[in-house]
């Protein structure tokens, strides 16, 4: 198997979530409406970044909950259970609310799909934006992010793994060929 | 983290502790879905769950009932004294053409002994075991587990009593092996002609007197007394099994102040409880039910899917 390659170190992970910051704050104005959720699991940890950085940055309180998509997958027939349910917690109103969904990596867009169908389960927020720290391509149904850190070809069968310093030994991005399928 | 891959649930007997912990902790993140504005998540969309409760029950039956609904499965009731169990078919071929409409959950409660493994050998679909005879009913034991870990926050250690008719109950069969596997101390204690002489096999210490063993425990679990079993003349009287079991408040006082009470239901009170210490704070009889629509959605949850082939090594492709 070839070497992982390293797409992204720490410092370059750290500028991606401060553009995405800045550019969150650039397009939504009315600050109160703000709250941000992290899909599990370093989804949430990358969301908690980027809610601190909001609220230091704006000085204001902004909620903060977390989603766990296990229950609301799509193939629950073809993998069976294997995931560890987490819970979802979301200790605040949705309605009229401008949600920024955070996840670590975009591909296929089906983790996406699920959680905004539980998203909507919650309430009727007034927006919901999504912000990856990586889209790798591959989407198999409409679903764009609003803020990404870095954009990267890959192929289908290759993964990306996020490591984050909260959660790994190390922060990176890196991906890691897969066999090249005929 | 080790994967669960069983398709039924029959028994504790046969579960490893990391199977017990795995249920466990899948239960707890249901039990947050319970408190959602909205109780329901698409888990098992379009799988139907047949109940199919050839005894009584009110808590058990109703709770797999709202389990399933919360995870969005179509719930069928199948009632025995209007079906064709009561025209002398047998209870597999009653199954196998339930079966035969396309369901994927048989949740049996039986008076045999073995019968919700018997149907586990004939059928496709999942079976969970919702008492069968005198010999398991696992859900009520991983509930009862559950709401002993919740509360005192461990098992391994936890010194339990179970009390009341220990030679036919289900109850304290599941409860003895889910806790003994878990490293909890487990002491059962009734009247001698209600405790049978090989439970010691099981990994338990067994008491005859109550109060020889009230001060030490952390969690006292009462089982019901059936009061058609006095006319067999295992006990002389309610009122003496009362006089010499019941826990209530003078007995309590003799108990640790953190000591946790709790009983499956339905309780007779003023028998194995008094009304006092059912109601009581020390009480958590109402927790145990609220927990066990928890477990049973982790139950049900865990057993869908398909387990032919491992994917436990798949990393996460969906996103």
């Amino acid at each position: 198997m070839p070497d992982p390659k390293r797409l992204m170190d720490q410092a370059a992970v750290e500028a991606a979530l401060e553009r995405i910051t800045n550019e969150i704050l650039a397009r939504n104005a009315t600050r109160s409406r703000l709250a941000v959720i992290g899909i599990h699991t370093r989804g949430v940890v990358l969301a908690k970044r980027v809610h601190e950085a909001l609220q230091s940055r704006t000085g204001a309180e902004i909620p903060f909950g977390t989603l766990d998509i296990t229950l609301y997958r799509d193939d629950h027939d073809v993998h069976g259970v294997k995931a560890v349910v987490r819970a979802t917690d979301i200790p605040f109103h949705l309605d009229g609310k401008d949600v920024i969904l955070v996840d670590d990596v975009l591909f296929t867009g089906r983790t996406t799909r699920a959680a905004l169908t539980e998203l909507v389960d919650f309430g009727r927020p007034s927006t919901i934006q999504l912000a990856v720290l990586v889209d790798r391509g591959h989407r198999e149904l409409p679903i764009q992010p609003d803020y990404v850190g870095g954009r990267f070809d890959t192929h289908r069968q290759d993964s990306v793994h996020v490591r984050l310093a909260e959660t790994d030994p190390s922060e990176e991005v890196v991906l890691v060929q897969g066999k090249a399928s005929a | 983290m080790s994967a669960w891959t069983r398709r039924h649930l029959l028994g504790l007997e046969e579960l490893s502790a990391d199977e017990i912990r795995h249920v466990l902790d899948t239960a707890a993140s249901f039990k947050e879905v319970s408190t959602r504005s909205i109780k329901k998540v698409p888990a098992l969309r379009g799988k139907v769950v047949v109940n199919m409760f050839v005894e009584p029950s009110t808590r058990t039956k109703m709770s797999f009932t709202l389990a399933a609904t919360r995870l969005s499965a179509d719930v069928v009731d199948f009632s025995p004294s209007m079906s064709s169990l009561s025209k002398g078919e047998t209870l597999v071929d009653t199954a196998k053409n339930i079966e035969a409409m396309g369901i994927d959950f048989i949740v049996i409660r039986h008076p045999a002994s073995g019968a919700a493994h018997l149907l586990s050998k004939v059928l496709k679909a999942s079976v969970i075991n919702a008492g069968d005879g005198a010999h398991e009913h696992p859900t009520q034991g991983l509930l009862d587990i559950f709401t002993m870990r919740e509360v005192k926050g461990r098992i391994e250690g936890l010194k339990v009593a179970i009390v009341g008719d220990l030679s036919y109950s289900r109850v304290a069969r599941s409860n003895i092996h889910g806790l003994v596997k878990l490293g909890a101390e487990v002491i059962v204690c009734g009247p001698s002609t209600l405790v049978p002489g090989p439970i010691k096999e099981l990994g338990v210490r067994v008491s005859y007197h109550i109060d020889e063993i009230i001060g030490e425990v952390d969690v006292i679990n009462l089982l019901r007394i059936q009061t058609e079993r006095q006319k067999a003349n295992l006990f002389p009287s309610i009122r003496e099994y009362a006089r010499l079991f019941q826990i209530n408040e003078e007995r309590l006082k003799r108990a640790k102040p953190d000591v946790m009470i709790m009983h499956p239901g339905p309780m007779n009170r003023g028998v194995e409880i008094s009304p006092e210490v059912a109601d009581g704070e020390k009480s958590v009889i109402l927790k145990q039910v609220e927990n066990g629509l928890a477990v049973r959605m982790a139950v049900l949850y865990l057993c869908s899917g398909s387990h032919e082939e491992s994917h436990a090594d798949v990393p996460h492709q969906g996103r």
